[in-house]
């Protein structure tokens, strides 16, 4: 399984490079022109930072409850992809409504919320690493907390109708940027995958260091 | 502890129903593609297209870079205690 | 025996703050000087600007309730009776319930000056309806003190619990103060917004409940060593 780690970078860079190639060759949106390219990046973005809002919550719950530490290790590996993610879906969707909406910012429903789940995100690495004793299960109850936002933030969008585009985009592409969004989304998991898996393995030596030197104390 | 979850579900869909009153003028629902780029607008596009992705691709190689950097130093770590233990 | 625990640890706050109105006298004078740092910002020429009223009766009551939040909780660290509390044979949701109900009271008797206070200060008509205005303040504050409460119990033993608790609770509790604020919003317009008033009311109430439940959930966990 780790022997399969650097060639699925590798493909995942090489897949991350092409994308702009693919990219281009779709089809341009009506309204937006050029800048609604940055969707391909963008909305994959928003689904990986959810997704891994998710599993931070799922596993921060199973750590609560079980006691199970991998599921802290998968815990604390997901709240940090949560920021990484929600970060770039945070600089991208300006970026693309400075042109698209003449506006940086607009305090409505989703951005708001977003705003909100990263800072959540960020509020548990700072209690993780500020926190003191006991710092492990104050973020786990958090991030049940945290979670709780999430299907919020992605329904907010159907219900209050502003400018940021609804779900229903998504599953009515046209084949002509079916095949980019998809192939985007594609290498985004892929990314988050591995990031998610280097991660886990960076917590689980910390584990075994820590082990090492309670060991030595005996 | 399924009753609890489904309470919590169906509360969170309750908040949804309410809200639902409220319709500001409509947004994108569907996108609708062109093969060919309107008039130009204003603002150039470009480059707010490079500099997203451009984010990216930094941001990710960053966050690489620090698993690196953080897993570099607990191997040291672990490589000097074995090397500790090996001695005595 | 729920019901019981929760209005003695009630009781029992209640009664020590009683005696000596610390918290009371401090929380409340905290919140007098956000409304006069507001009053800077938020006023033009003599004139508050339109639905200020709103925005700073309600971050006054998020940020006096942190404060308070945080001066109950180190009460109970200081004295050490925390933990004498988690070892009595309660249900400890019970005694989350009492700390929390102990600081609805607490926020409710702040609002009872505060919002007279900001409707002067801001000549904001308030008090038009103020059955719902009394709805929407106790759905928001409950809510405010569900979350507040938790963490602040989750906080106690922790080394930087003064920063770490505004940091957590304000994103958190975004969705209450937007919920709070824009039904303030809509009960000062002229004419008065009922339903969207109502609705805003139902969607805290809502949250009440969801926050609740997670924190009955979450609380026996987490103040387990």
């Amino acid at each position: 399984m780790r022997k399969a780690f650097f060639p699925l970078l590798l493909v995942t860079s090489a897949m991350f490079a092409y994308a702009p190639v693919v990219i281009a060759h779709a089809d341009y949106e009506s309204t937006m022109g050029l800048v609604q390219k940055v969707m391909y990046f963008h909305a994959p973005s928003g689904m990986v930072m959810l997704i891994s809002a998710v599993v931070c919550g799922v596993a921060s719950a199973l750590y609560l409850w079980k006691r199970d530490p991998a599921a802290d290790r998968v815990a604390i590996a997901a709240a940090e992809l949560t920021a990484l993610f929600g970060l770039i879906v945070l600089v991208t969707g300006p970026l693309w409504a400075r042109k698209a909406w003449g506006v940086w910012w607009v305090w409505e429903a989703r951005l708001t919320m977003s705003f909100v789940g990263w800072l959540i995100a960020v509020g548990y690495l700072f209690v993780r690493k500020y926190g003191g004793p006991g710092s492990d299960k104050l973020a786990a109850g958090l991030a049940v907390f945290g979670t709780a936002n999430v299907p919020f933030i992605y329904v907010s969008v159907n219900i209050w109708r502003t400018m940021h585009p609804m779900t229903t985009v998504v599953p009515t592409l046209q084949p002509g940027m079916r095949g980019a969004f998809w192939f985007s989304a594609l290498t985004l998991f892929m990314l988050y995958g591995l990031l998610l898996a280097a991660r886990v393995h960076l917590e689980r030596q910390r584990t075994a260091l820590d082990q090492l030197y309670l060991a030595e104390e005996d | 502890m399924m009753r609890r979850l489904f309470l919590v579900v169906w509360l969170m869909a309750g908040a949804a129903v309410p809200a639902l009153a409220f319709q500001p003028p409509a947004a994108q629902s569907e996108y609708v593609p062109v093969k060919d780029l309107p008039p130009v607008d204003q603002l150039p596009a470009a480059p707010l297209l490079v500099a997203a992705y451009s984010f990216i691709w930094l941001a990710a190689m960053f966050y690489l870079w620090t698993i690196w950097r953080r897993l570099g130093k607990v191997e040291t770590e672990m490589r000097a205690l074995e090397q500790r233990r090996s001695h005595r | 025996m729920f019901v019981r625990t929760a209005l003695l640890v009630l009781r029992k706050d209640f009664a020590i703050e009683v005696k000596s109105r610390e918290i009371l006298y401090t929380t409340l004078l905290f919140a007098l000087s956000c409304v006069l740092v507001f009053s800077i910002a938020f006023v033009k020429e003599g004139e508050p600007l339109e639905d200020a009223a709103a925005g700073i009766l309600w971050i006054a009551i998020e940020f006096a309730g942190t404060l308070a939040l945080g001066r109950t909780f180190e009460r109970e660290r200081y004295g050490e009776t925390l933990r004498a509390l988690l070892l009595a044979p309660a249900p400890r949701a019970a005694i989350y319930v009492g700390k929390m109900l102990g600081i609805v009271v607490l926020l409710a008797v702040c609002e009872l000056l505060l919002v007279p206070l900001v409707a002067l200060l801001f000549r904001s008509r308030l008090f038009e309806e103020p059955v719902l205005l009394v709805a929407l303040l106790l759905t928001g504050t409950v809510g405010f003190a569900v979350v507040g409460s938790l963490f602040a119990a989750m906080l106690v033993r922790a080394r930087t619990r003064d920063v770490m608790l505004p940091i957590l609770l304000y994103p958190m509790t975004v969705p209450l103060m937007i919920g709070g604020v824009r039904g303030t919003v809509a009960l000062t317009q002229t004419p008065v917004d009922q339903p969207s008033a109502i609705m805003w009311i139902v969607l805290l109430l809502c949250m009440d409940a969801v926050f609740l439940i997670l924190a009955l959930w979450t609380f026996e966990p987490l103040m387990t060593e």
